[in-house]
């Protein structure tokens, strides 16, 4: 590429962090560090019930005889577990049932974020709940959801108010023996969502989840349970922003959806942490782990991802496709500059007969980083008729990136059928040059290239998030073609 | 419009343009004619603002500005359009969403507000009818998976789209059936103005039957050797280049 190339590509990819602003909101936290008493505590701040303490607890006594995973295809510097907060809240925050007043600038930062808090300006069909550190502060159009029998809530609400349901499920597709992060998740998690949508309700609306980190030297550690009852099926997303700063920050969530008999979820996430400065300073570690279960037959989940943010993203949205018939789908788009480094993918576990997966993983660098695509796809003996179709495609920005595929295929059983296709590319200096002929520039034209590159998952988005992620995809690329 | 004063270019080193000049005025059609690799479109690469090749000596005014100063999408939002003798694909990038941003930045550089919707989609429509490109090519990718007519037919689409001053035709006839030619060249005649003028690269005469140009160049081993009216054009289609070859190796 020549030189004038070459220097536009590096303003390119110079782009700015559009949400790194920091809110002067009273917080109400404990000292840094974790043990036992920290559980307690923040069990003890949540008024939670035994049977969630003791989970806690069991999970904490067993995270403390594992070691940080290293087999990843990143260079994670040491985190000091002992150097966290482990709770932070807004102190003026409202509590429980949702009616009381917000904190002003609460609001005002979520308003900032584009993310509404009042139901009349809300984009029409979209209900969220809003996360800011440890605490959910604000969770709309529940009394809408309820007349359908949906349940839309903060982790914590639902903890008080469906114990039942919370403790049927919690843990079972992530168990907090899963991995490290899984079980330090387990032990400390603060808040997050909690959703349930009975036998045969369609949900009316968009269900999503904005996770905001504000509080500095905090990990924000939230807990995501979402269940879809038979024939029922929900759409939901999830999207995050935390400022800039320079230390790093430890974001540690846990997902899991289960769908029963003929159900059908999708589960959408743009993911926008702080990715760092262009020197590697900073920036959120996104130690993430999501996995859904197809318990019926029939069923369906569904992961679309389109990353652009943080400095080090470790996270395999997976399915475990236990029903007959049913299918899961992971759609990526991982996008790396500068200093980033992202290992993510997906594991796909047939189990039950005629099982079905799809895998299109679109991972675009830039910049020094590196990407990784992660994906194992696993037939079990049972899993008769079962099919995977996986493509993993990589474009490179510039020629100081890595692109890397890690795909496992391990079939027991000889009448699956698993293809898996790989291309990698460099944006091409023709195709920048075609649009520069018909008055377009660089920036905007690697803008458009990207955007057709990943078309096929962004197209997967509900509308308003799939216009979003493609602003996105533009801004986390500015400065890099190459 | 344009004036290129001795021009020399190198690629990788090795001189490909060899003291070209050449003057297009407002209102001109000039064809450039002459054997493969003599360098036809290593020039309309340069008047484009491509940047593998290297000009290591000589001058271009386009517009009475230095051509050298301007960007290549300036030199496009300025009027200069290229049709490419190789047009290329951009997956997943519709030329709905191609040709909104081009027009729109056109737009922009003459003080105009976006076209909404509507209107753009109208200007799309009445520019498909000038080239009679078929409504779905317009629907899908950048010139993913045309065939090599369709791509050529695309590029005169959006030179309608874009109305250049100057527009460069590099080898716009080859892959063309005869009655795609017929249609393409009448849709660039159609587009011509007083003001504007065209370069059309070609190697053959039957284009020229078309778009009738006032002057006719041939390039041979970078250089321009020889300048006469349209009736050159003829008669390098009756005896191909071996006399040109002759002439210049008697000199
Ligand atoms: N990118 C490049 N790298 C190396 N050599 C090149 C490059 N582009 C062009 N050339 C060389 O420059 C010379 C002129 O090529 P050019 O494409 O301008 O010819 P042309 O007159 O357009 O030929 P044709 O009629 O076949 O289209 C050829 O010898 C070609 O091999
Ligand atoms: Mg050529």
């Amino acid at each position: 590429m020549g030189k004038e190339n070459d220097k536009v590509i590096g303003e390119v990819t110079s782009g700015e962090y559009k949400y790194g602003f920091y809110s002067d909101i009273e917080i109400e936290s404990i000292p840094k560090g974790l043990s036992e008493d920290v559980v307690r505590i923040i069990s003890g701040k949540k008024g939670e019930p035994q049977w969630l303490l003791d989970f806690r607890l069991k999970a904490f006594r067993h995270w403390q005889t594992l070691k940080m995973p290293r087999w990843a295809n990143l260079r994670i510097p040491d985190i000091d577990f002992q150097d966290i907060i482990y709770y932070a809240a807004p102190r003026k925050q409202n509590t429980v049932d949702g009616s009381g007043e917000i904190d002003p600038e609460i609001k005002k930062t979520f308003d900032k974020l584009g993310i509404p808090l009042e139901e009349q300006k809300h984009l029409a069909g979209v209900a969220v709940d809003a996360v800011m550190d440890s605490v959910s502060v604000k969770t709309t159009f529940k009394e809408t959801l309820a007349e359908a029998g949906i349940i839309f809530s903060s982790f914590s609400d639902a903890v008080k108010e469906y114990p039942d349901l919370v403790k049927r499920y919690l843990g079972t597709v992530v168990p907090y023996t899963d991995n490290f992060f899984a079980a330090l998740n387990s032990a400390v998690f603060s808040d997050g969502s909690f959703c349930y949508i009975p036998k045969g309700v369609r949900c009316p609306m968009e269900l999503s989840t904005y996770f905001r980190i504000n509080a500095a030297n905090t990990g924000q550690f939230e807990r995501t349970l979402l269940v879809a009852d038979e024939e029922a099926y929900v759409s939901y997303l999830e999207g995050c922003t935390a400022p800039m700063r320079d230390e790093n920050q430890l974001h540690a969530a846990v997902v899991e959806i289960i769908a029963e008999n003929n159900a059908e979820v999708k589960y959408s996430t743009v993911q926008n942490w702080y990715p760092g400065d262009k020197e590697g300073r900073g920036g959120i570690f996104n130690f993430v782990t999501k996995r859904g279960l197809c318990r019926g037959e029939n069923s369906k989940i569904s992961w679309t991802q389109v990353e652009t943010g943080s400095a080090i993203t470790w996270k395999y949205p997976s399915c475990i496709l236990k029903g007959d018939n049913s299918s899961g789908e992971f759609y990526s788009v991982a996008v790396t500059n500068n200093h980033q480094q992202a290992d993510t993918g997906t594991k796909m576990i047939h189990i039950g007969r005629n099982t079905k997966s799809t895998i299109v993983s679109k991972g675009i660098s830039a910049g020094v980083s590196q990407n990784s695509y992660r994906g194992l796809v696993k037939v079990l003996r049972n899993a008769a008729g079962a099919r995977n179709f996986s493509q993993c495609d990589s474009l490179l920005l510039g020629d100081k990136c890595g692109a890397h595929t890690f795909p496992y295929i391990e079939v027991d059983n000889q009448t699956a059928i698993v293809e898996h296709e790989a291309t990698t590319s460099k944006i091409g200096e023709d195709q920048i040059f075609y649009c520069n002929q018909r008055g377009i520039s660089t920036e905007d034209a690697v803008g458009l290239i990207v955007n057709g590159y990943a078309r096929e998952v962004i197209n997967k988005l509900p509308m308003e998030f799939a216009v979003e992620a493609q602003k996105l995809l533009q801004i986390s690329l500015e400065g890099s073609v190459g | 419009m344009l004036e290129i004063d001795n021009l020399w270019v190198a690629i990788n080193g090795k001189n490909i343009l060899k003291g070209i000049s050449l003057n297009v005025k407002a209102g001109e059609v000039h064809a450039i004619m002459g054997p493969n690799g003599s360098g036809k479109s290593t020039l309309a690469a340069v008047l484009a603002g491509r940047d593998f090749a290297e000009v290591v000596e000589g001058s271009i005014k386009y517009m009475g500005r230095d051509l050298f100063d301007m960007a290549p999408e300036e030199r496009s939002k300025e009027g200069l359009f290229l049709g490419f003798q190789y047009p290329i694909e951009i997956p997943g990038v519709s030329m709905v969403n191609f040709m909104k941003t081009a027009v729109n930045e056109h737009r922009r550089h003459k003080g105009l507000e976006p076209l909404s919707a509507s209107d753009f989609l109208k200007l799309m429509r009445d520019k498909k009818e000038l080239v009679e490109i078929d409504s779905k090519l317009a629907n899908r990718s950048v010139n993913e998976g045309f065939s090599g007519g369709e791509k050529k037919k695309n590029e005169i689409f959006q030179m309608a789209m874009l109305e250049p001053r100057l527009a460069i035709l590099d080898e716009t006839d080859s892959g063309l059936d005869i009655d795609a030619l017929r249609i393409v060249a009448n849709g660039v005649n159609k587009l011509k103005r007083p003001d504007t003028s065209t370069i059309v690269i070609t190697h053959y005469q039957r284009l020229l039957d078309y778009i009738v140009p006032d002057i006719v160049h041939v390039l041979y081993d970078g250089r321009i050797v020889k300048t006469a009216g349209k009736e050159l054009a003829v008669e390098l289609e009756a005896k191909g280049y071996e006399w040109i070859r002759n002439e210049v190796d008697r000199s």
